[in-house]
Formats: C-alpha cells, sequence, structure tokens
C-alpha cells in the first residue's frame, strides 16, 4: 500500500465514524457512540502513521505522491480532480490533528457523558476531524476550499452544540460570518490562481508559479496572496477578523480544545505554509502575514491579562500563539512554524482540558474572581494546569521553549527590520508568562473557595442550578443545554488519560527538535521545503542555544514578576489597573474590536439592506412587476373593447389595419 | 388616355363605397354600398385589362358580376327575412355576435 | 375627344356613388346606383370593353337593381337617423377612407405598381372586348372558373328559396 492509500483510509474512517454515530444514535447507546467515536479517530491515525512509514521509505526528492480518485469537473480547460496529496507536511498535519484529536475524543468521551446530545456531538467531532484531513490532504486549491468550508459548518455546529441557547447560537452565526468572509477572500485567490497559472493543483501550480511570475512582488501574485490571507486570517482569528474566537467560547470545552486551539484556527498556518512557492514569489504578502501576526500576538496578549473569565483568556493566548505562528512561516521559518503549531496543539488542548475540569467543578461558572484554592481540591488538574501553562509560558526544556524560540532564532538570523519581530516577539513572550500564570496564581493557591471547599469535604462536585454563564439566565439539562452532572478530571478516567498524555507531550515533546541534536521536524519537512531558499537558511546551533537562552530568561522573569504580582504583593494589581485606566479599559474591552467591526462593516449593509427595502424594492422591483401587470391588463382591456358586436365597428378596424398595411408597403417601396 | 385616370377613379369610387358602408345604417343601403366596392374593382379589372391587352380581366369582371348577383340574393333574403320577424332594420342592432 | 366622354362618365359614375352614400330615402339610394351602373357602363365602353359594358346594363343594372328595387319597396324606406350610436364614426369613417384613396393614388400615380411599369399595347387586336373574344376565353383558358361560377349560381338560388321557404312555412305554422 503506497501513502496515497493511507492518505484515503485516513479520511475515510472520520467520516464512516460520523456518518455511522450520526445515523445510529437512537440505536446505539451512548458509550458505543463514543467508543466508534475514539475509535475512528484512533485509527486514522494509525493510517497517518503508515503513510508516515511508507512515506520515510522513499527517497527524499520522491516523498510527495498524489492520487486522484475520480476527475470531478473538466470545464473550458478547468480539471478538478477529488485528488489528494500527501508529503512529509500534510502527514506531519495529519499526525498532529488525529493524535490530539484522539486525546479530546477521550477527554469527552468523560466529559460529555450527561449531555442529552452525545451523539449529536460525537458525529460532529468526527465530521470535523473529516474535514480537517480534508483540508490538509487536499491536492488542489478547489478540494481545499472544499475542505476549509466544512471545518467552518463543523465549527458552527459545534459552537451553537447547545443550540437552546441563544448566546451560543449567536456566537456560532458570528463565527460563520466571519469565516465565509474568509472563504471568500480564498475563492477569489483560487478564481486568480486558475486565471494567471491555469491549474488549480498543487504540483501544478507550484511549478508553473515562477515561469508565469519571472520577476517577485507582481502585482498579481501579490494580490493571489492577499487573498490566500484574508483566508488564513479569518480561519486562525488574527486582526482584523478576530472578533468570533472569543464567543466561539460558547462552545463545549472539548471543542474548544480541538477546533480553537489545537487544529481549525491552525488551518490558515497551514495554507500558507503550503503555498510557500507562492509567498516566495509576492515577498511583500509574506511580509503582511507576518505584520499581521505580531500585532494579533501582541493585542492578544495585553487583552488576556486583562479580562477574568477562563475560557477567554485562554482563547486570547491561542490567538497571540497562532501571531507567532504566522510570524514564522511569513518569515520563512517554515518548520519552525509547524513546531510550534505542534506543541501548541498538546500544550493549549491540555489548558483547556484542565480548564474544563475547573469549570465542572464550579458548576459550570467560568469567571476566575471566584475561583480559589483548587490546588488541594484538584491535584491532578492542578498539576496539568501547571504543566500547560509552564509549556506556554515556553518555561526551558519544555516543548514551548524549543517552538517558540525557535522562530525568533530565525527572526534574529535574517537581521535586518526583522528584529522587530524579536523584539516584539519577546515582549510577547513575556507576556505570554504573565497571562499563562495569571490564570495559576488566582485559582491554584490560596483558601479554598466556596465550590473547592465543598469538593475537599465531600468529594461530589458542587450542584448548581443550570444558568448561563454568561447571562445569568435560567436552563433546564434537556438537549440543547449542558448535562446536569459535571465531570472533573479526578473521577472521570476518560479526562484522565487525555490530559496525562498531552501533558506528557507538552513536557517532552520539544525534546524532537533540538538545536544541534534532534532537529526531527526540520528533517522530516525538509522534502516539502526544499524548493525554498528561505527554509535553507539555517542559524548555526550556538546561535541558537543562545536565543533558547535568552527566550528562557524572559519566560522565568515574567514567571517571577507574575508571582511577585499575585502572590508576594496582592495589591499591586490593583494599584496598576488604576494607574493605567485608559489602558485597562482599551484592553478589557477586548480593544473595541466588534464595535470597530459593527461601525464600518455591519451598520453599512444595514443601512444597505433598508435602502433596498425602502427604494429599490418597491420601485424597482415592485415596479418592475406593477408595470408589467399593468402593461398587459391594459392591452387586455383595449383589445376587449373591439369586441362590440357592431358591424361597424369591425369594418373601422378592417379599414385601419388596410390602410396601416398599404403606408407600410409605400414607405417600404419608397 | 393614360390608364392612371381610370385607377384613379376605380380608388375613388371604392373608396366612396367604402365611407357608405360605415356611415350608413339600413341594411339595405349598406349592400348597396357594397355593390360600389365592387364595381368600383371591375373597373379596375377592365382598366389593366385593356392596357395588357387580353381579355383576362374582361372574364374576371364576368365573375365578379356573378358572385356580386349571388350576394345580391343572399343579402336581400336575410334583409326580408329580418322584415318579417320584425327586427329593426338597422345594422347597428344586429350586435350577437359580440365577445 | 376622348377624355371629354371620359370626365363626363366619371363624373356620372362619381355623382350616382356620392348620391348613394347620401341620400336618407333607401329608394332613391338604389336608384342612383342604378345611374351610376350605366355611366361606368359607359366607361367600359371607353376601354373598349363592348361585351361587359352590355353585360353590365342587362344583368347588373337590369336585374340586380330591380331585385334592390323589389325589396326597397318591400322593405320601406325608413329615414334613419345618421350617426347616434357611433357619433365617432362620422369623422373617422371618411377620414379613413380618404387616406385608403390617398395611399392607392399615391400607388398608382408613384408608379410604384410593376404592372403599371410595363409598356401597355398601344393598339389592340380587333375582336378585343367582343363576345366571341371574351366566349373563347372563358370556354378554354377559364373554364375551370366558369363551371365554378355557375355552380355558385345554383347555390345562390338554393339559398333564395331556402331563405323563402322556411319563412313561409313559419307563417304558416305561426
Amino acid at each position: 500500500m503506497n501513502a496515497a492509500s493511507w492518505g484515503w483510509l485516513v479520511l475515510l474512517f472520520p467520516l464512516f465514524g460520523s456518518l455511522l454515530i450520526g445515523s445510529t444514535y437512537r440505536v446505539l447507546p451512548a458509550r458505543t457512540a463514543g467508543l466508534v467515536g475514539i475509535g475512528a479517530i484512533a485509527a486514522a491515525f494509525f493510517c497517518g502513521v503508515a503513510a508516515l512509514i511508507s512515506l520515510q521509505g522513499e527517497p527524499a526528492e520522491s516523498r510527495h505522491v498524489a492520487d486522484s480518485l475520480w476527475q470531478y469537473a473538466s470545464v473550458g480547460g478547468f480539471e478538478i480532480d477529488l485528488g489528494i496529496y500527501v508529503d512529509p507536511l500534510s502527514v506531519f498535519m495529519v499526525l498532529v490533528v488525529t493524535g490530539v484529536s484522539t486525546m479530546i475524543h477521550v477527554y469527552s468521551y468523560s466529559y460529555m457523558k450527561s449531555d442529552e446530545g452525545y451523539h449529536r456531538f460525537f458525529s460532529y467531532l468526527n465530521f470535523f476531524v473529516f474535514s480537517m484531513l480534508l483540508l490538509v490532504l487536499a491536492g488542489n486549491y478547489v478540494l481545499l476550499i472544499v475542505g476549509w468550508a466544512f471545518v467552518g459548518f463543523a465549527s458552527y455546529a459545534l459552537i451553537s452544540f447547545w443550540y437552546r441557547r441563544e448566546t451560543a447560537t449567536k456566537a456560532g452565526m458570528k463565527a460563520f460570518v466571519i469565516n465565509v468572509v474568509g472563504d471568500i477572500g480564498l475563492v477569489l485567490a483560487a478564481i486568480l490562481i486558475f486565471r494567471e497559472l491555469g491549474v488549480v493543483d498543487y504540483e501544478a501550480v507550484f511549478e508553473k508559479a515562477p515561469e508565469v511570475f519571472t520577476t517577485t512582488n507582481e502585482w498579481t501574485a501579490v494580490a493571489i496572496c492577499l487573498l490566500l490571507l484574508v483566508g488564513a486570517f479569518a480561519k486562525s482569528a488574527q486582526m482584523p477578523f478576530h472578533t468570533w474566537l472569543a464567543d466561539a467560547m460558547e462552545g463545549p470545552t472539548p471543542v474548544s480544545a480541538l477546533i480553537h486551539a489545537a487544529t481549525m484556527v491552525t488551518a490558515g498556518v497551514y495554507l500558507i505554509g503550503r503555498s510557500y512557492p507562492l509567498f516566495e514569489l509576492a515577498p511583500a504578502a509574506s511580509d503582511v502575514a507576518a505584520i499581521g501576526g505580531l500585532v494579533t500576538l501582541l493585542v492578544a496578549g495585553t487583552i488576556a491579562i486583562a479580562v477574568t473569565d477562563l475560557k477567554r483568556i485562554i482563547a486570547y493566548s491561542t490567538m497571540s500563539q497562532i501571531g507567532y505562528m504566522f510570524v514564522g512561516v511569513g518569515i520563512g521559518a517554515y518548520s519552525a512554524g509547524f513546531f510550534h503549531l505542534m506543541t501548541h496543539a498538546f500544550f493549549k488542548a491540555l489548558l483547556f482540558m484542565a480548564a474544563g475540569s475547573v469549570i465542572a467543578a464550579m458548576a459550570n461558572m467560568q469567571n476566575t474572581d471566584r475561583m480559589k484554592g483548587f490546588y488541594k481540591a484538584m491535584p491532578f488538574t492542578a498539576a496539568m494546569l501547571i504543566i500547560g501553562a509552564l509549556a506556554l509560558s515556553a518555561f526551558p526544556f519544555t516543548s514551548g521553549w524549543f517552538s517558540k524560540d525557535e522562530i525568533l532564532d530565525f527572526a534574529a538570523f535574517r537581521g535586518g527590520w526583522y528584529e522587530v519581530f524579536v523584539i516584539g516577539g519577546y515582549i510577547g513572550a513575556f507576556m505570554t508568562a504573565i497571562y499563562s500564570f495569571r490564570i495559576i496564581f488566582r485559582i491554584l493557591p490560596g483558601p479554598p473557595c466556596e465550590e473547592a471547599q465543598h469538593l475537599i469535604d465531600t468529594g461530589h462536585v458542587v450542584h448548581g442550578e443550570p444558568v448561563n454563564p454568561h447571562t445569568g439566565e435560567h436552563e433546564d439539562t434537556e438537549v440543547g443545554y449542558p448535562g446536569s452532572e459535571h465531570h472533573i478530571a479526578e473521577q472521570a478516567r476518560g479526562m484522565k488519560i487525555g490530559m496525562s498524555v498531552l501533558g506528557f507531550l507538552a513536557l517532552f515533546g520539544g525534546l524532537v527538535q533540538v538545536p544541534g541534536v534532534t532537529e526531527v521536524i526540520t528533517h522530516f519537512l525538509e522534502p516539502t521545503f526544499e524548493d525554498s531558499p528561505l527554509a535553507a537558511m539555517h542559524p548555526s546551533t550556538s546561535e541558537a542555544w543562545k536565543g533558547l537562552a535568552k527566550g528562557g530568561i524572559i519566560s522565568v522573569a515574567g514567571i517571577a514578576f507574575t508571582w511577585l504580582l499575585y502572590i508576594r504583593r496582592p495589591d499591586l494589581p490593583g494599584m496598576f489597573r488604576r494607574r493605567f485606566k485608559p489602558v485597562y479599559t482599551l484592553c478589557v474591552n477586548l480593544w473595541y474590536g466588534d464595535q470597530v467591526i459593527d461601525f464600518l462593516i455591519v451598520r453599512p449593509f444595514k443601512a444597505l439592506g433598508r435602502f433596498a427595502d425602502r427604494a429599490v424594492e418597491p420601485f424597482v422591483v415592485g415596479g418592475l412587476t406593477n408595470g408589467t401587470i399593468a402593461v398587459v391588463r391594459s392591452a387586455g382591456d383595449a383589445v376587449r373593447d373591439m369586441q362590440t358586436g357592431m358591424l361597424r365597428g369591425y369594418a373601422v378596424l378592417m379599414l385601419s389595419g388596410i390602410v396601416g398595411i398599404a403606408l407600410y408597403f409605400l414607405i417600404r417601396s419608397i | 388616355m393614360a390608364i392612371e385616370w381610370y385607377l384613379v377613379l376605380s380608388a375613388l369610387l371604392f373608396s366612396v363605397g367604402f365611407t357608405g358602408v360605415l356611415i350608413r345604417r339600413n341594411p339595405v343601403v349598406v349592400l348597396l354600398c357594397l355593390e360600389l366596392m365592387l364595381s368600383a374593382g371591375a373597373l379596375a379589372l377592365i382598366s389593366f385589362s385593356r392596357l395588357h391587352g387580353d381579355g383576362d380581366g374582361q372574364v374576371f369582371v364576368l365573375m365578379v358580376l356573378v358572385v356580386a348577383a349571388c350576394e345580391v340574393v343572399v343579402g336581400l333574403g336575410l334583409v326580408v327575412a329580418m322584415f318579417r320577424r320584425r327586427i329593426a332594420l338597422d345594422v347597428d342592432e344586429m350586435k350577437e355576435l359580440r365577445g | 375627344m376622348v377624355e371629354v366622354a371620359f370626365f363626363f362618365g366619371a363624373i356620372g359614375a362619381l355623382g350616382g356613388a356620392i348620391a348613394v352614400v347620401t341620400l336618407r330615402n333607401p329608394f332613391y339610394a338604389v336608384l342612383a346606383l342604378v345611374v351610376h351602373l350605366v355611366f361606368l357602363a359607359g366607361i367600359f365602353l371607353l376601354l373598349l370593353a363592348q361585351f361587359i359594358a352590355a353585360a353590365q346594363i342587362v344583368v347588373y343594372a337590369g336585374a340586380v337593381m330591380v331585385i334592390y328595387v323589389f325589396v326597397a319597396a318591400y322593405v320601406g324606406g325608413i329615414e334613419e337617423p345618421m350617426f347616434d350610436s357611433a357619433p365617432q364614426l362620422r369623422i373617422f369613417g371618411p377620414i379613413l377612407a380618404a387616406a385608403l384613396f390617398i395611399e392607392i393614388s399615391i400607388a398608382v400615380l408613384g408608379s410604384s405598381l410593376i404592372g403599371l411599369g410595363s409598356e401597355g399595347v398601344e393598339k389592340v387586336e380587333s375582336g378585343f372586348g367582343t363576345p366571341e373574344a371574351v366566349g373563347k376565353l372563358m370556354l378554354e383558358d377559364f373554364l375551370i372558373a366558369f363551371e365554378a361560377a355557375s355552380l355558385l349560381l345554383l347555390v345562390a338560388a338554393v339559398a333564395a328559396i331556402v331563405l323563402a321557404g322556411r319563412k313561409k312555412q313559419s307563417e304558416e305554422a305561426g
């Protein structure tokens, strides 16, 4: 079996799992549905490993296979195949996606146990994994768009999973609409690619692109890449398309972990990495990508320091870290960027899972202001939280340390104006340490809060009234709302297993890419990026270690500063808040992103709609239809008036006709 | 004598006849005006026959005479039938064929 | 000489025609038509159509008009008001007819008709317009038309009898 066949199997298992669970939801018991879901993704993971093995068996130059199932369309020179492209990059993404997904499925097996929509959850989750795999395995831009759209739909379905909650459905729609804006960019880019190059297959496009775009920064190439960026930014919640990610936290925690931390939001990074030949022909666009990533990195970091909702802090942290990945692929550090993607998947999913456990202990309340003293009440969760935060802050020797600093090393290596990324990156790293350990130092130490105390005393999770965590509205526990029971990691084996594996990977996963020692990722991804001059650039090992040392110092300094703020001198945060009130207000209001979009886009469109309703509809559309009716009716009336029955009237009509025809012939003969 | 004179005369007689059809209400007079139109046509035919020097037009006129006679018979028969049934002799009253 | 005759005949025919249209009493209208037909026969003679002129007077003015006279006498000449039900026709009708006349005149005088463009014959053969010539044509070239005309006459005669007969029966029944 060659790699392509394994690729098809990778796609088949999740799809089959989704369909099976979805169609048999009435008969299948909940546990079986969960096991089917887990099994499907695990099977996909093993097929991915098999594809990896078969790929590595080939010599480096030929480690790419394109296979097509059938020709989807062949219209006017436009040929689209239902084809996949298996090469190191796609296998890498497949492994990351399926690996992390398996762990999250195991976690959800326990977490969602009391939810009435259990089957629906697993069906959607499997469908999402299928879509994401389709996206990364697609062999041409059209199939990529298909996967892209499916992923957007799956995200919508899962964000609004508790569909009877109005906040959730609104958040789902918001996410979908912003995603669609990105889709438009992507489709336009595909159209332009076809117009300029005449093909949409990856292999053909990347071959022809240097022939067609002979100079760098030709405006069509830049346009294509900028449109691709629109799609990437929208999907990965970078500014200015970021407003949907925070609201997407309305979805269940496993959804946040999988989609909005590890996989879907990284699709933008994958897109840029995959289209690197196009981006290297239009360096202006790559720079735009990197700058966009940098801006998002910094702004999201500031917001994460200010907000208090646990899941939202982690969401903004995700936005910030993806900014790092965009910087990475924007400046040409492809393997570094994807390495960070992998480690981020590990520790971010872990953080979300731990957060889910804490929120369950708080009876679905998410505000960190009230959470205290969980170190004693939930030791396992606390440990996982700490591991995740350490990796996130790039504490020395965690996976995050190796990956984040590799990107900054490359930026420093490129020199020139790319130094700005180094500076911004280190500032961002400092902020990362602050906001990650802010969570830790607020939730874990100290005297236990009410819910934690209840847990310590009785060993049961406190049972609260089911309410909407944001609006406080009363809910019930039937289908469409969260289940009645809340599961914490200490008591649910599925959650424990999922979190443990990811915790291990978050701690030790970085060891695969130690500069100068292992560098597995770089070597693995080399065949994909072999034509890139940027990827060939490599900072020397000693430089790399120097950069790593710098990063480690900043990380430790940040952690120490946060410890100072929250443990030693707890009055300081309040003082900072008062001293820098305007800055604080700006951050806590999310830099007014929603309001800006409302002003710039929503209001004009609404005005346009009103105009269409008031002016266009009655006059143009109404005019056309009513006008046609009036014309036809008056013609009918005129004809009816002729039917009088009067002989002389008919004679007159005949005569008029004769006169008319004679006139016509007279004039014609003249 | 140029042929156009006769043809213009024929056109004039035809128009006068048509005017009569439009203006008069007594069915007998309407039929009379129809005769006028027919005879105008006959005049045109005779003129052309003279122009071309063969007698085809004259034979045609004979046919026209025959047709006129038959039409008069049937038309006047209808008028008499109307009179006998006490229907007003007015073409405007006969409106049954409307719609 | 020919012109004088033509104008004499033309004025007479035209006068008769206008009289038919304008005279209120239908009986007078019938008589006007007879006058018109006689003058028209004169014009036919100018065009060397002797047989047709004679046939016109004998058949048309003689037989057909006599039928008209009978019916007009029988039915009665009610003097009718002219334009009650359709006052627009008073203006519209003559205008349209005038338009038609003008158009045909333009067509004729403008020589846009192909038939007029061809040169006619100045001299016709002797025997043109005589009964022999017409008869010969009818029985040789237009035999079918001849037979059809006789069929038509038969049909008209039957129709007359039917129209007359039905009335008699209904009168007896009623």
